[in-house]
C-alpha cells in the first residue's frame, strides 16, 4: 500500500509538470502586448515596463521563464501580480472559502445523491425509482446558471428561506444554497449511478448467499450490497471534487462569493498570468491528489482489491 | 460540464465480438444469430424515450438549418415601442429589452446552440479517438506517452480551460459567424477529448487481442489496415455513446460561456447571450429568460436521453 501509494506521487510529477507549462503557455504566450491598458487611459512609462520585464523575465524565453518561475514556485513562492501584491496572499485569502463551498456541495451531493440511488436501486421500477429518474434527468437537463438563478429567486428572494448571496467570511449556514446549486448536476450523477451500480450488484451470488445465510436484510443491504456499489460512485465523487472547486465561477458570481472562482475569472480577464497559474496548479494538485485518495479506498471498500 | 462519461465508461461491448459469441444465446427458431447492432436496434426501436428525443432533435435540427419555417418574424428588427412587453397577439413569446422578437430570437438562437455542439463533439471524438487508438494499439512507451499526456489535460477543468482559451483568441463583431462557433467549439474540444480518449484506448486493448486481429496479423495485414478493418469499427460503439452524451453537455458547456460574456458575442443570437441580457429583468420581465430557458434545456435533455437510450441498447451487461 504504502509503495503504491509512493509510486502514484511520483507518477504525479510529470502531469503537474505538463499542467502548469501548458497553463503556463496558454497564459504567457498570448498574443499582444501585456502592457496594453494596463495604465488607464495613458500608455505605461519606460520604468514600468522596464520594472515589470525584469520581474516576470519577459525578456527571456518562454521556457527558460518557466524553469525559473518553477524554481520560485518550489521555494514556495508564487510570484506577484502585476499590482504588487503577493499571489499567495489572494490565493490564501479565497481558498478557504472555495474549500468549504465545494466542501458544502459534496456533501449535499453524497448524502442525498447516495440515499436518492439507494432507494430507487433497491426497488428498480418503483414509484421512488421512476422520480429519481425524472428528476435528475430534469436536473441534468438544465444548466448550472439557470438551476442557481431559479434557486435564489425562489428559495431566496421570493420565500426567504435562504440568504441571498453569501456575507463576509462565508458562514456554512449561507453556503447551503450555493453549495446545492454547485454540486446540483454531480448529485444527479450520484443517484444514477449508485441506483445502476446496487441494481447490478443486488443479483450478486454473494448477496444470495448472504440471504439465504439468514443475515437480517439491513446487514444485507448495507454492508454487503451498498459498500461493494459504491466503487464507481467513489470515483466520480473524488473526480468530481476537483471540478467543483474549478467549475465554481458561475455559482461563485451568483452568489457573490468570493473563492477561487472568481479570482481566477478576474485574473483571466486581467491577464494577471502569475495569479492564473498559481490557482490552475492548486486545482490540478487537489484533483490528482483526489484520484489517489479515491484509489487507495478501493482497498478499503473492496476487500478483493489489494496494492502491492 | 461534469463527467458525463464516468456513466458510459462501463460500455465496452464489440460489435463483431458479440456476434462471434456462441449461436446458443440466440433464440430458438432464428436463422442466424443477430449482430449487437440489429440488437441495438430492435431494443431502441420499442424505447420511446429514444422516439421523443429523435423527434425533438429532428425538430431542433430543422430549426437550425431554417428558422424561417417556424417563425415568420425577424429576429433583429427591433421596436423600442413594445420593449419588454410581455406575450400577448403578435408574439407569443413576447419581447426582449430591445423590443425584439423573443420568440424568433429563440428559433434562430438553436443554430448557435447544435452547431457549437456537433462541432466541439465531433473535434473532441476525432481527436480522442486518434489519441485513444495510437496508445492502445501501439502501447509500450508511445502509450506512455500518450497516456500522461491525456492526463495533462484532464486534470484542468474544461470549463477553466475554454475560458483560458478564448480570452487569448477572442471574438469580436467582425468575426464571421462560422469562426465564432467553431472557436467556442475548439476551446471546450481541447480540455474535452480526453474522456473519448481514455475509453477508446480501453477498448482498443480489448480488441487488440481478439482473435480475428490476431488473424489478419498472421495473414500479413498492415497496421493501418488493422486498425482500419478490425480494430475501429470494433471498438467504436463505447465512443459513439460518449459522444452522444456529451453533446447536450457542450451545447450547455457553450451556453454557459455565452453567459459569462466569453463564448458566443453578439451579434451571433444564442440562448445563452439572451439569458445573460434577460437576468437583470428576472423579476420585471421574466418571459425574457424564459423560453430560452426552456429551450436550452429541452435541447440538452434530447441528446442526454438520446444518448441513454443509446448506451441503454448497447450496454450487453443490462441485457
Amino acid at each position: 500500500m504504502g509503495r503504491y501509494a509512493l509510486r502514484r506521487l511520483l507518477q504525479m510529477i510529470p502531469v503537474l509538470l505538463g499542467s502548469t507549462f501548458l497553463i503556463y503557455v496558454m497564459v504567457w504566450a498570448l498574443p499582444g502586448d501585456p502592457f496594453a491598458g494596463r495604465c488607464g487611459q495613458r500608455p505605461c512609462t519606460d520604468a514600468y515596463i522596464a520594472a515589470q520585464t525584469a520581474k516576470f523575465n519577459l525578456d527571456d524565453p518562454l521556457i527558460v521563464r518557466y524553469f525559473k518561475y518553477l524554481g520560485n514556485l518550489l521555494q514556495g513562492d508564487l510570484g506577484q501580480t502585476f499590482a504588487g501584491q503577493n499571489v499567495s496572499d489572494l490565493v490564501a485569502r479565497a481558498y478557504p472559502t472555495t474549500l468549504k463551498l465545494a466542501l458544502v456541495a459534496l456533501t449535499i451531493e453524497a448524502v442525498v445523491g447516495l440515499g436518492a440511488g439507494v432507494l430507487a436501486g433497491l426497488r428498480r421500477g418503483g414509484y421512488f425509482d421512476n422520480f429519481v429518474l425524472v428528476s435528475t434527468l430534469f436536473v441534468i437537463s438544465l444548466p448550472v446558471f439557470v438551476i442557481g438563478f431559479m434557486l435564489q429567486y425562489g428559495l431566496g428572494i421570493r420565500w426567504g428561506v435562504f440568504p441571498v448571496t453569501v456575507s463576509a467570511g462565508a458562514p456554512f449556514a449561507d453556503l447551503i444554497l450555493p453549495g446545492l446549486v454547485l454540486g446540483s448536476l454531480s448529485l444527479a450523477y450520484v443517484a444514477r449511478l449508485m441506483r445502476s451500480s446496487l441494481a447490478e450488484n443486488i443479483r450478486a451470488d454473494y448477496i444470495r448467499t448472504a440471504i439465504a445465510k439468514g443475515l437480517p436484510r439491513r446487514r444485507v443491504v448495507g454492508v454487503h450490497a451498498v459498500r461493494n456499489s459504491l466503487i464507481p460512485v467513489i470515483t466520480f465523487i473524488g473526480a468530481d471534487f476537483g471540478t467543483l472547486m474549478g467549475g465554481a465561477i458561475i455559482t461563485e458570481g451568483i452568489f457573490n462569493i468570493n473563492g477561487v472562482g472568481g479570482l481566477v475569472y478576474r485574473s483571466i480577464r486581467l491577464r494577471e498570468g502569475a495569479t492564473v497559474i498559481a490557482v490552475v496548479t492548486l486545482l490540478v494538485l487537489v484533483f490528482l491528489l483526489m484520484n489517489l485518495i479515491v484509489d487507495l479506498l478501493y482497498a478499503v471498500l473492496d476487500p478483493r482489491i489489494r496494492y502491492e | 460540464m461534469s463527467d458525463p462519461t464516468a456513466s458510459a465508461a462501463g460500455v465496452t461491448g464489440t460489435l463483431e465480438g458479440h456476434a462471434g459469441s456462441p449461436p446458443t444465446t440466440a433464440e430458438p427458431g432464428r436463422e442466424k444469430p443477430r449482430s449487437l447492432g440489429r440488437d441495438a436496434w430492435e431494443d431502441l426501436r420499442h424505447n420511446w424515450v429514444f422516439w421523443i428525443a429523435s423527434v425533438l432533435i429532428l425538430i431542433l435540427i430543422v430549426m437550425a438549418i431554417a428558422p424561417g419555417v417556424f417563425t415568420s418574424a425577424s429576429p433583429t428588427a427591433s421596436d423600442l415601442d413594445v420593449s419588454r412587453q410581455g406575450p400577448g397577439p403578435g408574439a407569443p413569446f413576447g419581447y426582449d429589452l430591445q423590443g425584439r422578437d423573443v420568440l424568433a430570437r429563440t428559433i434562430y438562437g438553436a443554430r448557435a446552440s447544435i452547431l457549437v455542439g456537433i462541432f466541439a463533439t465531433a473535434f473532441a471524438t476525432i481527436v480522442g479517438s486518434f489519441m485513444g487508438i495510437v496508445a492502445g494499439y501501439y502501447g509500450g512507451w508511445t502509450d506512455t506517452i500518450v497516456s500522461r499526456l491525456t492526463d495533462v489535460f484532464f486534470a484542468i477543468p474544461i470549463f477553466l480551460g475554454a475560458i483560458l482559451v478564448l480570452t487569448s483568441f477572442p471574438s469580436d463583431e467582425n468575426t464571421s459567424q462560422v469562426a465564432a462557433y467553431t472557436k467556442v467549439a475548439v476551446a471546450l474540444a481541447i480540455f474535452g477529448w480526453t474522456s473519448t480518449a481514455r475509453i477508446m484506448r480501453s477498448s482498443v486493448i480489448q480488441v487488440k487481442q481478439a482473435d480475428f486481429v490476431q488473424a489478419a496479423r498472421a495473414l500479413g495485414a498492415s497496421n493501418s489496415a488493422i486498425i482500419r478493418k478490425h480494430v475501429l469499427p470494433n471498438s467504436l460503439t463505447p465512443v459513439i455513446v460518449v459522444a452522444t452524451i456529451s453533446l447536450g453537455g457542450y451545447i450547455g458547456a457553450e451556453a454557459g460561456l455565452s453567459y459569462l460574456g466569453i463564448g458566443l458575442q453578439p451579434p451571433v443570437i444564442s440562448w445563452g447571450i439572451a439569458i445573460s441580457d434577460a437576468q437583470t429583468y428576472l423579476r420585471v420581465s421574466p418571459h425574457m429568460m424564459m423560453f430560452p430557458i426552456a429551450f436550452l434545456s429541452i435541447t440538452v435533455l434530447a441528446f442526454i436521453m438520446l444518448g441513454d437510450a443509446v448506451r441503454e441498447a448497447l450496454d450487453p451487461k443490462l441485457r
